[in-house]
């Protein structure tokens, strides 16, 4: 009795200190390349979203929820996370069903561009990147595929999927390059965004023209449209309408031939597909004032203006009701609206 | 499966929770369908030539135990002869094919191949000896020649010492468990916290711009990666077979301790080296042919004479060797080599023992130290000859040896950081290998210690390994900043 | 016996063949040594030890090898 105590107890210490070593050893995400901690910040705030936008950084930086909801009284979180990938973001939509059915899940099409989780050739995925949409997200069959579905070769030939499930694995060589941030956020983290929009609030004006070499082939790639369809059928099943929108983000360029397979796609499934660049005297973007980095993304002016823009549709097209009437959400909402000012004045200096 | 991947330990762990849960008598077999597992993993076309292998050797002990009881000794072995000869070349011609296609057309060579074949050819030649019976039944047959953990990195085991073993019925013992996984965790800690870090250091000075003391240094650094990754390859082997209740031979006893050469090749690759001595070097030397050549030769020189059996011996043995490795004339150069030392450091013997005597160097303390230093170095030339397939890129480098001085350690891929876990990984390293060599096992000392002590230190050799081997993809903060857009 | 201590002196002097019991564990003979003896008792007793019996176990004292040689002979 007295020994099984005693290992029992020296087991207990072991799985401590291997637990706080690994909670050291991975990356925090909160002062450094914040997008990493997007994806978990949803857990907190699930529940009574109308609207989420599910897409990489073409949702997370140019929309924004609290001028949603300023507007039109409309509840949304954001699941964008840097360069998300169309299975990843199935796979978010899939996770996302487990905790609430929206009125509408918005997409962004731009990640029908990459075809395969290769790490090379055109279009090609870094591992890194995989790391950052999925080492936040919570453990599911749907993480599970997830990783299953992103993983680069070399992340199949070094046996990662051990890696993702002990981070320790993956991060054990931090031990040498250890900083300030991973001392500060060793047990706690804070959350960063406002319902996953991640506030940009510089300026750097549009001045020349993003060009692309043409390409040889723009038909979309087959995996690209496996994961598009599924995420129509997964919609349909959960009662939920499915909504495509193309950012209005100049780069990359997102090309005509492109555009057209959307549009062609979305009549024949019957669905909404918005190319916000077409739509950019109406909404009011200048791009002199209004992008963060010179057109790629839109600050947080943008992204207000494209939110007021989008926030219409939504509601004449979608009808999703104002829920401003509603005391406990307008509570938890001003809350929000508390941090997002304090945010933007903080940013601003 | 590679011994440090992952899927390894998995595949380890679970078997051994299994191994002692089954009855005793599935032991084996379990051994067996873990074995075919583990082929199978490594790809389908392993197993057949695992299959040709033990379906030859096993054809052949059959056929050679029923002569041995058919007829009188001499006739028996006149007739068996026959088979062990057509047995080796069936498997060594397959092992040559196979050899030839990884050299010239870079297709894999199958997993364990040299190792399993030298094992079961052994094992044909003993039952022709008569110094072991013949197995009777192929499965068992079959587990002999493909046990699993010895075919990454032998060693290559007699068939006296293994099959025993196998087949008999281990229960449970936690003392021996405990040591079997504590010495699969040293071997970690060689093989990813040593090897695989120094191994940078070893592929950039390869490059050709590595001339002068540069090339000494790469020497230095490919001893420590080849002990490292050998040594602890074996210790995972070895270690994991024992807590299977299987006691491998040992491989290297602390060579770099011998003070000359013929002492190196004792404790060197033991298994490979008692190989070659029992059937081709003792063979060679003691067949009649030598025996008349040496008696006529000493008529005339009467001391080499005595000794030519020996030298033609050691020569096909090192030749032989040389092919083991690889079938590029660097690795013949390396055999050939070996054998020049050897016989030179015979020959000079008496000369040796004068100038011993004279000076009283053999009670020195120093002077031990230096013959191994000395050792040390020689081999450490002779052994780099392995990274240089083009032989004259080798003599040029070690020509400009003395030709510059300077060192471009922080150029090599490796930071301040890897050079100080690198000492303190080798310091550990030297200091357990000392105390082998002084005072003898170091677990059945950690033993006597205190369990507290005692599990300290290994959960931190644990930790050791976790936080510090080479694995995976390496951090780099810069792929984790997001630019792209 | 005293023929064959005389070989094995001869070899090495400097070691007590009547007593060491350890002649190959302890790395005193070597394989270069084991084929002179080989040699050598085949001059001496007309003795063939054939590749099979060249095993420590034989050669690890002069006792032993006399016993060798006496079931060879």
């Amino acid at each position: 009795m007295k020994k099984s105590i005693r290992i029992c107890s020296a087991l207990v210490i072991c799985l401590a200190v291997l637990y706080l070593l690994q909670a050291l050893l991975v990356p925090k995400y909160m002062l450094t390349s914040q997008e990493g901690a997007l994806i978990g910040e949803y857990y907190a705030n699930a529940g009574g979203n109308d609207v989420v936008f599910v897409g990489d950084c073409e949702v997370y930086e140019n929309f924004s929820p609290i001028t949603l909801w300023e507007e039109y009284g409309i509840t949304s979180y954001i699941r964008g996370s840097a360069q998300q990938t169309i299975w990843q973001s199935y796979y978010i939509m899939e996770e996302t069903f487990r905790y609430e059915t929206p009125d509408v899940m918005v997409f962004n099409v731009l990640s029908m561009k990459y075809d395969t989780p290769a790490s090379t050739g055109r279009g090609s995925q870094r591992e890194a990147y995989n790391r950052m949409t999925l080492d936040t997200m919570r453990w599911s069959s749907s993480k599970w595929n997830a990783i299953l579905a992103s993983m680069t070769e070399e992340e199949k030939e070094k046996e990662s999927m051990f890696t993702y499930l002990f981070p320790i694995l993956r991060y054990h060589d931090r031990i040498g390059q250890l900083t300030k941030e991973d001392l500060q956020y060793w047990l706690h983290r804070d959350e960063i965004s406002v319902n996953g929009y991640l506030m940009q609030t510089g300026v750097k004006p549009y001045t020349n023209p993003y060009v692309e070499k043409p390409l040889v082939d723009y038909s979309f790639g087959e995996n690209s449209w496996y994961y598009l369809n599924k995420m129509v059928e997964l919609c349909e099943k959960n009662g939920t309408q499915l909504v495509l929108i193309k950012a209005p983000s100049l780069s990359p360029v997102w090309w005509e031939q492109w555009d057209d397979q959307i549009v062609e796609f979305a009549a024949e499934h019957d669905l909404l597909y918005i190319n916000m660049l077409n739509y950019q005297e109406e909404i009011g973007i200048d791009w002199q004032t209004d992008t963060y980095d010179a057109g790629l993304h839109l600050n947080v002016y943008g992204a207000e203006k494209a939110s007021r823009w989008f926030g219409k549709i939504l509601v004449e097209e979608c009808g999703i009701s104002d829920r401003r009437g509603e005391a406990d959400v307008a509570a938890v909402w001003q809350e929000k609206i508390n941090k997002y000012n304090a945010q933007k004045e903080q940013k601003k200096q | 499966m590679q011994l440090t991947s992952f899927s390894f330990l998995l595949f380890a762990g679970g078997l051994l929770i299994l191994y002692y849960l089954v009855p005793r008598k599935l032991q084996w077999p379990l051994l067996l369908i873990a074995s075919t597992v583990f082929y199978l993993c490594g790809g389908v076309e392993n197993v057949f030539y695992i299959l040709f292998t033990g379906a030859v050797t096993y054809g052949a002990t059959r056929i050679i135990e029923k002569n041995q009881g058919k007829f009188d000794k001499k006739t028996a072995k006149k007739k068996n002869r026959v088979w062990v000869i057509l047995t080796a070349c069936l498997v060594f011609g397959l092992l040559a094919v196979c050899k030839v296609r990884f050299t010239f057309q870079n297709i894999l060579l199958p997993l364990g191949l040299s190792f399993y074949m030298f094992q079961s050819v052994g094992y044909v030649l003993d039952v022709h000896r008569g110094t072991v019976k013949a197995e009777k039944n192929p499965l068992k047959h079959l587990l002999f020649v493909s046990y699993f953990p010895q075919l990454v990195q032998g060693p290559i085991s007699k068939y006296g010492n293994l099959a025993p073993q196998l087949f008999a019925h281990h229960p449970y013992d936690g003392k021996q468990v405990a040591f079997g996984l504590q010495r699969m965790l040293w071997g970690f800690f060689k093989k990813m916290v040593i090897a695989d870090r120094i191994a940078v250091a070893v592929v950039a000075l390869k490059g050709p711009q590595y001339t002068g003391l540069s090339f000494f240094v790469l020497t230095v650094f490919y001893a420590i990666q080849i002990y490292g990754d050998f040594t602890g390859g074996i210790d995972i082997v070895i270690g994991l077979s024992e807590a299977f209740g299987i006691r491998l031979t040992e491989n290297f006893v602390r060579p770099f301790f011998s003070k000359n050469i013929a002492e190196y090749w004792r404790r060197w690759h033991i298994s490979l080296g008692e190989w070659m001595k029992d059937y081709i070097f003792y063979p060679i030397s003691i067949s009649s042919p030598m025996r008349k050549l040496s008696k006529s030769a000493r008529k005339k020189w009467p001391n080499f004479g005595k000794r030519i059996p020996v030298y033609a011996a050691s020569f096909a043995t090192w030749f032989c060797t040389g092919i083991w490795h690889g079938i590029t004339p660097n690795f013949i150069l390396w055999g050939m080599m070996n054998c020049v030392v050897i016989v030179a450091s015979e020959e000079l013997t008496p000369l040796y023992e004068k100038f011993h005597n004279r000076f009283h160097l053999k009670e020195k303390k120093w002077y031990a130290c230096f013959e191994m230093l000395r050792m040390f170095m020689l081999m450490n030339l002779i052994r780099i000859v392995d990274l240089f397939p083009n032989v004259g890129e080798y003599f040029r480098r070690m020509g400009t040896m003395f030709t510059s001085f300077s060192v471009p350690f922080m150029k090599l891929g490796l930071t301040g950081l890897d050079y100080g876990i690198l000492l303190g990984g080798i310091v550990l390293m030297f200091a357990v290998s000392l105390f082998q060599e002084k005072k003898g096992s170091v677990r059945e000392a950690l033993l006597k210690q205190n369990a507290a002590l005692r599990y300290t230190l290994i959960f931190l050799l644990f930790l050791a390994v976790l936080l510090l081997g080479s694995y995976g993809i390496g951090y780099d903060a810069g792929n984790f900043i997001y630019n792209q857009f | 016996m005293d023929k064959l201590i005389a070989i094995l002196s001869d070899l090495h002097p400097d070691v007590d063949f009547e007593t060491e019991t350890g002649l190959i564990d302890n790395g005193i003979l070597d394989s270069f040594d084991v084929v002179t003896i080989v040699a050598e008792v085949d001059d001496t007793f007309d003795v063939q030890i054939p590749a099979e019996e060249l095993i420590p176990d034989n050669f690890n004292s002069a006792e032993s090898l006399y016993a060798l040689i006496q079931r060879l002979a």
